[in-house]
């Protein structure tokens, strides 16, 4: 008896009111919260739509097909001021995802560097990064940015006080770092394929000496080999080939030098900025990282007989690789979103000639900036979306 | 329908933007708050600019006097918004500021598609080139391969491209958004050229580490008439604001100053009369006093007083009326009649 009782108060109540049912209840609210963020989104749209309408406000994309008419000065993909809107947004994105790319690489590189060097037992050289991630890390980027392009760029002397490099073929001055440019002939496509071949050719050896390893234990020197591979091939496929590129010098001419590559120093402030400020905030990650390997496996590896530096590359940081990635993905996030900061000294990049001129020259804001989020979004669900994966790969796997 | 999707994106954005170009009683909001809500540039000699006390000058600065003026009787009832190129017209399209008085160039495109009206020319001007004396240039046609530094989302942008390219040569842009930086890049030599309208450049030209050391270049290559803007969709205010500028050149015109405006007053002229509110309901029609015209001459002066103190004889910049004299007088400034 007492048992059926319980059962059935147990089922009924679900049944006795439809009101407190739990997964009901549930899907309810759901819908409702859905149909009012619908409604939020709809009516906000319609009053925008209409309040640009009355206000004789031009809307929609169409701008994006007319001529641009103002010049860029620095572009990684063809423009010219009868390119239209839709370009100039190319050339901005392009020259965003460039100082991104460049700034993250220096910026992992240097922040690994750093967070070790914090970590050293020699007194200088724990001394020295530490002042190097505690200054950086605290003084805003936007400071940085200007205190290299104002106080160290903007110091260079004019063109005609160059500082000549190299035999008179390179020139550091206040309009940039100016470069001689090569330019392939015949045989230079040979050149490339050795160096592709190199890198194919050491993939496949450092899986075979993995393998190898897995099964014998025997170490192959992989990482010489394959540097051999892939420098040093093709460094003699040059000289054979007699070395197929002409060098365009620059010469000064009129106001600058005429000829050669210039990295102008808006990019080069932006860059400097950029992966300076990050590596700080890497190297505390890798710092912690490391840190938060338990002090036995250095010492197991130690007992095992093996040296500091194989310790570290092997034991040490393949485990702290796991707590690194997460924070180190958000430093990636931040330093693309960080490089808006442009506009501050004068760097082409998406904020800056699209949010910024296209924007102005079109009046049509909501659209531009409508564009410009989206690119930021899907620039930073993209990095996070390759570091997951990443992420997932150096996981620990448990065995 | 594609429109409405895409725009779906601004989400937030544009839920504030549309809120405020919605109120159409700019003048009601206006005399609620007390002051009028003006954009002007972050900094240019002559045309807005803050002096050794703090205080707004200059002729975009006074335009936007006189309307407090007229209005309020009080030439300080003006809180002043200093905009960047790029922020200037999203501020105006957004409510931010009530008027835009900012060396802006009335164009086509800003005139039809940006929700703007312009509301009259207060200086025509041109543009112009700067270049350090030490260059030896004495025409803009010699800069072929040269540096620019040139402001971001301006006309001297788009008339820069075009004159290179009409006369086929090569150049370097260096872009800012702010005044500030083109000036100081300008300064520190990362550009061999300045380019923006030619009273600008003899503004900035001033406040160089050694003025002398640069030069402005004889050509103009373009036609800028500068003057405020206020948003569409509210004609009383467009109304006021034209007649705030008509009724500044209108006033020179009769010789009505600041000097003699207790005597104008008792004038039995009938223009005068008309234009100082001892005729008609002038100024009441368009929603102010009808002594619209004295409040302003009394508290900032005529067109050619605010000239003169901002820009021409009496100020560091010393530019002459040319085009910015009266019709009489050879200018294109005309005051609409009164009547």
């Amino acid at each position: 008896m007492t048992i059926a009782t319980i059962d059935s108060s147990a089922s009924q109540p679900a049944r006795a009111s439809l009101f407190y049912d739990p997964v009901i209840r549930g899907v309810v609210f759901q819908v409702l919260l859905a149909l009012f963020i619908i409604y939020l989104v709809y009516s906000g749209v319609t009053n925008a739509a209409n309040n640009l309408a009355r206000a004789g406000i031009a809307t929609g994309f169409g701008f994006l097909n007319n001529r641009a008419g103002f010049d860029i000065g620095q572009s990684l993909i063809p423009y010219t001021a009868n390119s239209t809107y839709r370009q100039a947004f190319f050339v901005g994105l392009t020259n965003t995802i460039f100082v991104a790319a460049i700034g993250i690489f220096f910026a992992t590189i240097l922040g690994f560097i750093v967070g070790i060097a914090r970590l050293s037992k020699n007194f200088l050289v724990r001394k020295v990064a530490e002042v190097y991630v505690e200054t950086l890390r605290n003084i805003p980027l936007l400071l940085q940015l200007l205190f290299w392009y104002k106080a160290v760029l903007s110091a260079l002397p004019a063109p005609r006080g160059s500082i000549e490099m190299f035999n008179s073929s390179v020139f550091l001055n206040n309009r940039g770092l100016i470069m001689p440019h090569y330019l392939a002939e015949a045989g230079a496509s040979i050149f490339y394929a050795s160096i592709a071949i190199g890198i194919a050719v050491a993939v496949v050896i450092a899986r075979w000496a993995k393998k190898r390893q897995m099964a014998t234990g025997q170490i192959f020197p992989t990482i010489r080999v394959a540097l051999g591979l892939i420098i040093g091939v093709p460094l003699v496929v040059l000289f054979v080939l007699g070395v197929p590129f002409t060098a365009e010098y620059p010469e000064l001419s009129g106001f600058n030098f005429s000829g050669g590559t210039t990295i102008r120093p808006e990019f080069m402030a932006l860059l400097l900025g950029l992966s300076l400020y990050t590596a700080a905030f890497i190297a505390e990650i890798v710092r912690a990282g490391i840190l938060a390997v338990s002090k036995g496996q250095t010492e197991a590896a130690f007992s095992l007989g093996l040296r500091p530096n194989t310790t570290m590359r092997l034991v040490i940081i393949p485990q702290a690789l796991r707590v690194i990635i997460p924070p180190l993905t958000s430093q990636y996030l931040n330093l693309t979103k960080n490089s808006s900061l442009a506009i501050a000294v004068g760097y082409p990049d998406l904020v800056s000639v699209f949010s910024g001129t296209v924007a102005n020259q079109t009046g049509q804001a909501v659209e531009v900036i409508s564009i410009t989020m989206i690119v930021y979004l899907t620039l930073s669900l993209l990095t996070s979306a390759f570091m997951n994966w990443f992420n997932s790969r150096v996981a620990l796997v448990e065995r | 329908m594609t429109k409405i999707i895409l725009s779906a994106v601004a989400g937030a954005a544009a839920l504030t933007l549309g809120a405020h170009a919605a109120s159409a009683q700019t003048l009601e909001a206006v005399k609620a708050k007390g002051y009028i809500q003006c954009g002007v540039s972050t900094g240019l000699a002559g045309f807005s600019n803050t002096d050794d006390a703090g205080e707004w000058t200059g002729l975009d600065v006074d335009f936007c006097r006189a309307m407090a003026a007229a209005i309020f009787d009080d030439p300080a009832a003006v809180r002043f918004s200093p905009l960047s190129a790029v922020e200037r017209f999203t501020a105006l399209q957004s409510g931010e500021i009530d008027v835009l008085s900012r060396n802006t160039t009335w164009t086509m495109s800003r005139d039809t598609a940006l929700g703007l009206n312009f509301v009259g020319v207060t200086f025509y001007d041109g543009q112009g080139f700067m270049v350090p004396a030490e260059l030896n240039v004495d025409s803009a046609l010699q800069l072929s391969g040269a540096s620019v530094c040139v402001q971001s989302g301006t006309t001297t942008e788009l008339n820069l491209t075009d004159y290179f390219s009409a006369n086929n040569m090569e150049y370097n842009p260096v872009v800012f958004e702010g005044l500030e930086e083109v000036n100081a890049a300008y300064n520190a030599g990362r550009c061999d050229v300045y380019t923006t309208d030619s009273s600008g450049l003899y503004a900035i030209r001033l406040t160089l580490d050694n003025p002398d050391d640069h030069v402005v270049l004889p050509e103009l290559i373009s036609k800028e008439p500068l003057g405020p803007a206020v948003r569409r969709g509210d004609d009383q205010w467009f109304g006021i604001a034209k007649w705030v500028y008509y009724g500044l050149v209108y006033a020179e015109e009769l010789g009505i100053s600041s000097e003699n405006l207790e005597e104008m007053l008792a004038s039995e002229n009938p223009d005068v009369r008309r234009a100082l509110g001892g005729d008609g309901t002038f100024g009441a029609d368009m929603g102010l006093e009808n002594d619209w015209l004295v409040k302003i001459v009394r508290h900032v002066g005529n067109y050619g007083e605010v000239f003169e103190r901002n820009v021409g004889a009496d100020s560091p910049l010393q530019i002459e009326r040319g085009l910015n004299a009266l019709y009489t007088d050879g200018g294109l400034q005309y005051g609409m009649p009164i009547r």
